[in-house]
């Protein structure tokens, strides 16, 4: 372990557990009697006003909390709030009631509450701790001599000649190092105070999953509706369409092919001619459905073959130990096109790449390019688009796009891959 | 001439073995799986296989698969590839070992009687029969730099030479002699630095070669 490291970390430790842990007395205790003033005061009316004032307060304290326990501990403590109804402004009866029903406002207070000797003893310990470790190494000489009375330090007691006197710096030390050791502990042991009370309870997560579940879901669904419109007219006005001609030029050429020999060819020709156009109709929309090559390749196989039709040089890489399921796999793929499509028409890009890999549960998609930048998913914007497709699979879209370049797109979709297929002929290709 | 045929579908297979039969082709073996055809492939050496990208049991691209592990143990053996959709991909692998002896094509080409037989027989003498989608999507997409050097006409005589098509065919499709063409294919070489050759299927290979670069 290296000296100056351990020093440094230690002491920031101690600096943040002391200032965090002593503050929370004065502070967690006005809060708490705020708050508790302020419900009362509803009885008088007042609180109406007032009780929304302090949970505002209380809430702006609880996510300083918060933040810190994740930039200090790592802790990741997600805010529990209900979301505000509309219409409730301040003082209105709608106001009170959201935050009194709100059981994240109960678990506030009595974090308060709770936080408040927590906070203290951990703030005192670690100070006290420190300055007697301190004082033993360089102090206790000093102490002594002035002192008249007797006097011990650690466990030498009392320092009486030269023997004990020699014993105190190093108790001195291992009290310093013991509290430059424990004081991360201690500030990651604060931070999982806080998570206790302050992050969403079980049934608050759930809730909150339901909300996002039932708003993708409505989009999924009026997207496929609407996917399937589109089909239905498609094929209704396309290759449907194409086959009756193709049927009744048949038709004709059968009357005529004794008497007219001749036109009966060339209606055979133009039936022919039908299927042809009705076929190429066909695979247009097959491909807009579930592209072929991604059934015959799979994500990675189906992602090179797109880079080949685009008019500009896009490199595939990536490895993925198995496949995913085939609607993660067509959502993939349709955002890459998305993306893809946005590269060649905005970002004047000349090297565009993509990327996929899986780690830790998810599927990782990137897109980049060396293009001007500004991309952003603007309502009704390509990009939209591939949020609201990820969307259906808890999948996430993050953009890192500045001003100037380059643009990396990260599509993140949550999937278990199954065992990679081995077939007889793939084994020997 | 001896061909096998790969096609899972009842309907399509007896099609193909009719209509391979009526212009005097002899029917080896009609599979319907991938395995099957790499033992039709390397036990009955065929003149010429036709072979679907799709077969059972993965319906994935079983027959694109055998034919590429076929022709890696027997260089050049004749396979046209035939398919519901043309990827670049594909023909990129089928044509990565630089033997000729490769076809790939829609499905739908099946119906231009004439031309399809004769794609069939270029690919058994050696020689290639690429899709004009296939071309046309390699053209689009390398519209970059030298091919734009090219003349209007040069590049009607580059896309039916990348279809595998010979001079005498060309110069028949476009109504002019087979020296013009001749000429043409010249000026096609010189502009896109390609060193000049005389037999008909290495000028295509390296013409596909350049494009698919």
């Amino acid at each position: 372990m290296k000296a100056w490291p351990f020093v440094r970390r230690g002491l920031v430790a101690v600096a943040r557990v002391s200032v965090a842990g002593l503050l929370s007395f004065p502070v967690h205790l006005v809060l708490f009697v705020l708050t508790l003033v302020s419900f009362v005061l509803t009885l008088a009316g007042a609180g109406l006003v007032l009780a929304p004032l302090v949970q505002m307060l209380v809430r702006r304290y609880a996510n300083l909390r918060r933040r810190l326990a994740r930039d200090w501990a790592g802790v990741e403590i997600a805010v529990p709030y209900r979301p505000k109804p509309g219409g409730a402004w301040l003082g209105s009866p709608k106001r009170w009631l959201w935050l009194v029903r709100d059981p994240a406002t109960w678990r506030d207070l009595l974090w308060l509450l709770a936080g408040a000797p927590i906070g203290t003893a951990m703030g005192l310990a670690t100070v006290i701790f420190l300055v007697y470790g301190l004082q033993g190494i360089i102090l206790a000489p000093v102490i002594a001599e002035a002192q008249s009375g007797p006097y011990g330090y650690g466990v030498t007691w009392p320092v009486d000649d030269l023997a004990d006197f020699l014993l105190v710096p190093p108790q001195g030390a291992l009290i310093t190092f013991g509290v430059l050791y424990a004081a991360p502990w201690l500030v990651w042991g604060l931070a999982r105070y806080d998570q206790s009370l302050l992050g969403p309870t079980r049934s608050a997560t759930l809730e909150r999953r339901v909300e996002g579940l039932t708003r993708t879901r409505t989009q999924v669904v009026d997207a496929q509706a609407a996917e399937l419109r589109r089909i239905e007219r498609d094929l209704h006005d396309g290759a449907q369409a194409r086959i009756v001609a193709l049927g009744m030029s048949l038709g004709m050429a059968e009357d005529l092919v004794v008497r007219d020999p001749a036109a009966a060819q060339a209606l055979i020709a133009e039936a022919r001619e039908a299927s042809g156009l009705a076929l190429a109709e066909l695979r247009q929309l097959v491909r807009g459905i579930h592209p072929p090559v991604l059934a015959e390749r799979g994500l990675l196989g189906g992602l090179r073959a797109l880079a080949l039709t685009l008019p500009l040089p896009v490199t595939v890489d990536g490895d993925l130990p198995g496949r995913p399921p085939a609607p993660v796999e067509s959502a993939a793929y349709f955002a890459a096109v998305e993306a893809l499509a946005n590269v060649v028409k905005h970002s004047g890009a000349t090297a565009p790449w993509v990327s996929l890999s899986y780690l830790g549960g998810a599927l990782y998609l990137t897109v980049g390019d060396n293009g001007v930048g500004g991309a952003a998913p603007r309502a009704g914007s390509g990009l939209s688009g591939v949020e609201r497709r990820l969307a259906a699979f808890d999948g996430v879209l993050r953009v890192d796009s500045p001003p100037g370049g380059p643009t990396v797109l990260t599509m993140e979709l949550p999937c278990a891959l199954s065992s990679p297929k081995i077939s007889p002929s793939s084994a020997t290709a | 001439m001896r061909v096998v045929i790969a096609e899972d579908l009842a309907l399509l297979r007896d099609g193909l073995i009719r209509l391979l039969h009526a212009y005097g082709f002899e029917v080896l073996a009609a599979v319907d799986n991938g395995a099957d055809l790499r033992t039709a492939l390397l036990e009955l050496r065929p003149d010429v296989a036709v072979v679907d990208v799709r077969l059972p049991p993965t319906f994935t691209d079983e027959g694109l698969r055998a034919a590429i592990a076929a022709r890696a143990e027997v260089p050049g053996l004749p396979v046209l590839v035939l398919s519901q959709h043309v990827e670049q991909l594909y023909a990129r692998e089928l044509l990565s070992d630089r033997h000729g002896g490769v076809g790939y094509l829609l499905k739908d080409r099946v119906a231009t009687v004439s031309e399809f037989i004769d794609a069939v027989r270029r690919v058994a003498a050696g020689g290639t029969a690429m899709d004009p989608e296939v071309v046309s999507q390699l053209l689009a997409r390398y519209a970059g730099a030298p091919t734009r050097a090219l003349t209007p006409r040069e590049r009607e005589v580059l896309a039916l030479m990348a279809e595998g098509r010979s001079n005498n065919a060309i110069a028949a499709r476009l109504y002019v002699t087979e020296k013009a063409i001749g000429k043409h294919i010249n000026g096609i070489f010189s502009k896109l630095g390609l060193p000049p050759s005389e037999d008909d299927n290495r000028r295509v290979l390296a013409v596909l070669a350049y494009l698919n670069a």
